[in-house]
């Protein structure tokens, strides 16, 4: 059965893989032209993706439609607070082992007892759970209160004494976030090709069925639970760092509501519609802020973005990634 | 081995006070095709919920290639060797022919915390899957898309998945359901071929089909079971002829 398996190889590849190694190379040239303001919100655009493909992985490839995404990314922002001491820079292995043991952590707990629940219940249960560590920051001042806390220095990468990568320093973290954003994207993709990836999708289309199969479903959804909680937490790490200050406001509901929508809007089911989605999200929310297209109407730039992703999900029910034709379609297990 | 797969004794199913399944023993046996009639709501898909671990059972036991499998999930019994069919089509209507077979193929893939390998490079659940595509007779239809499939082959497709994940023993839940003539003669050829090396329970409406292959009947009337014995002596027995056969059939 080669030709089958060529078959498989010939489809599944190539020509979705080819815009998405583009879009990667653009970005790794684009400080070389970019200015400081559009690097820094290319930056950002590509920490939202990490984020967005992390809930990608639960809602889009899963099916498990999780409504507290934001604690992890804010427990993983917190965790380069708390690691970092107040003279000098936390070495950033110590910080991502922190921050991702941590959501881990909290994830297992929730994920167990959510995914007991199914549809609605499980959406309610996320997201109280999200609001109890919104509160746990917000109101005491184990994270330093509703005011958050300051980072004076980056974590720096490490080896020993010597220090590898100084993220204050040029574009490193450009070029750092750049490279978390293209191991996420191989990682999840491989991940998603593999058998456990697979399952995943069976799972979505319907547990029942794979049950009778003969796959104990529970620790499928439970693993890809965890999983996202900790790529997640991931891009909490690198939005602290860049913007050097952590606050209770990451990890409300709000936060998680925007990551919905980016996926929503790029397109369930694909990885590259969570990234698309991100970058439409974040562009639109800077163009609506921006005072110089909209003066003082730009105050209102929520109620301009709820409008527009009205009418994108009106008009595009497949999402942004559905403009891309037949290639779109949904992948098979 | 010994032939018989598996035994069924005192199975009971209660929802609240009404009792779907009460009291029912059924015993598998390798090479036999093992019918259960009965009207609407007699519990006859109750009782394969149960069997399959779909539903918890209330009380009874249910023994599974010589192992207790009375309190056994539902994957778990399945990856013993249990495998079923739906009485509705539970197909992936967005993946092939092949990939619907293959993803049920590979609950049976030992390494399960291999993340990194393609499933299309695992050769043994490439075939099983294809052995199981072969066996139902879906081999020209291979590459199609599940959903755009005619009724038949749907029906044909969900017993294929079935046995992708290689199992000993078959539920089969009415896969003649919404059949023409010509596709129910299909199944039943099936159906006689998967007596070899299987032990299958087959739950069916179609009075005629189920006397051409069944080897032995089991006859449920409001949960309990009525009658177990060959064809020809559940044709003849009169509390079977004035429960459920009714009139035109003795004619």
């Amino acid at each position: 059965m080669t030709t089958m398996a060529a078959d498989d190889a010939m489809r599944t590849r190539l020509p979705k893989l080819l815009p998405v190694l583009i879009a990667f190379a653009l970005l790794a040239a684009f400080p070389a032209f970019g200015s400081t303001f559009y690097v820094d919100l290319v930056g950002k655009i590509m920490i939202y993706s990490i984020f967005a493909m992390s809930l990608e992985l639960l809602v889009g490839q899963t099916g498990l439609v999780s409504f507290g995404h934001a604690a992890f990314f804010g427990i993983g922002a917190y965790a380069v607070a708390m690691v970092t001491a107040k003279v000098d820079a936390a070495s950033l292995w110590l910080v991502v082992v922190v921050a991702v043991l941590a959501s881990a952590a909290y994830a297992l707990v929730v994920g167990a007892l959510s995914l007991r629940t199914k549809g609605v219940y499980f959406i309610m249960i996320t997201l109280a759970f999200a609001q109890m560590a919104f509160f746990v920051f917000h109101d005491t001042s184990f994270g330093g209160g509703s005011d958050g806390i300051y980072l004076y220095y980056k974590p720096a990468l490490t080896l020993g004494s010597l220090v590898l990568v100084d993220f204050d320093k040029g574009r490193a973290m450009y070029f750092g976030t750049l490279a978390c954003l293209v191991a996420t994207f191989a990682f999840l993709a491989v991940l998603l090709r593999s058998r456990y990836g697979r399952a995943l999708a069976g799972i979505k289309a319907n547990e029942q069925r794979m049950r009778a199969a003969g796959f104990a479903t529970y620790p499928y959804k439970l693993g890809a639970f965890v999983l996202g909680a900790m790529i997640a937490s991931l891009a909490g790490v690198l939005f602290a760092m860049k913007d050097g200050v952590v606050n209770p406001e990451l990890l409300v509901w709000n936060q998680s509501g925007a990551v919905l929508l980016m996926i929503i809007l790029g397109g369930l089911g694909h990885l590259r519609g969570a990234m698309l989605g991100a970058l439409m999200f974040t562009v639109l929310q800077e163009v609506y802020q921006s005072e110089a297209l909209f003066g003082s109407f730009s105050k209102h730039w929520q109620l301009m973005l709820g409008l527009t992703i009205i009418a994108f999900v009106a008009t595009m029910p497949r999402g942004l990634i559905g403009l891309f034709g037949k290639r779109a379609k949904k992948e098979a297990p | 081995m010994s032939d018989i797969l598996l035994v069924a004794t005192g199975v009971s199913r209660h929802f609240g006070g009404l009792k779907a399944v009460d009291d029912v023993s059924v015993t598998l046996t390798r090479g036999e095709l093992h019918a259960v009639i009965g009207t609407n709501g007699a519990g006859k898909s109750t009782l394969v919920n149960v069997l399959s671990g779909e539903i918890p059972i209330t009380t009874g036991a249910i023994t599974l290639l010589g192992h207790d499998a009375t309190r056994w999930t539902q994957p778990r019994r399945s990856r013993a060797g249990l495998g079923r069919s739906y009485q509705r089509n539970t197909i992936f209507p967005q993946f092939t022919v092949f990939e619907n077979c293959r993803l049920t193929a590979q609950a049976r893939w030992p390494k399960v915390w291999d993340w990194w390998t393609p499933t299309s490079r695992c050769a043994d659940s490439r075939e099983a899957a294809l052995r199981a595509i072969e066996r139902a007779g879906l081999m020209p239809v291979v590459q199609r898309l599940a959903g755009t499939l005619s009724h038949g082959q749907k029906r044909q497709l969900e017993i294929a998945m079935c046995l992708a994940t290689d199992p000993q023993v078959l539920l089969l839940d009415e896969p003649l359901a919404g059949m023409g003539a010509e596709e129910t003669e299909r199944m039943l050829a099936l159906l006689g071929e998967l007596k070899d090396g299987h032990a299958v329970l087959l739950i069916e409406h179609d009075m005629d089909a189920v006397f051409r292959v069944a080897d032995r009947i089991t006859v449920m009337v409001n949960g309990r079971v009525i009658a177990s014995d060959t064809p020809a002596a559940v044709r003849a027995s009169p509390a079977v002829q004035l429960a459920y056969l009714g009139d035109e059939f003795v004619a």
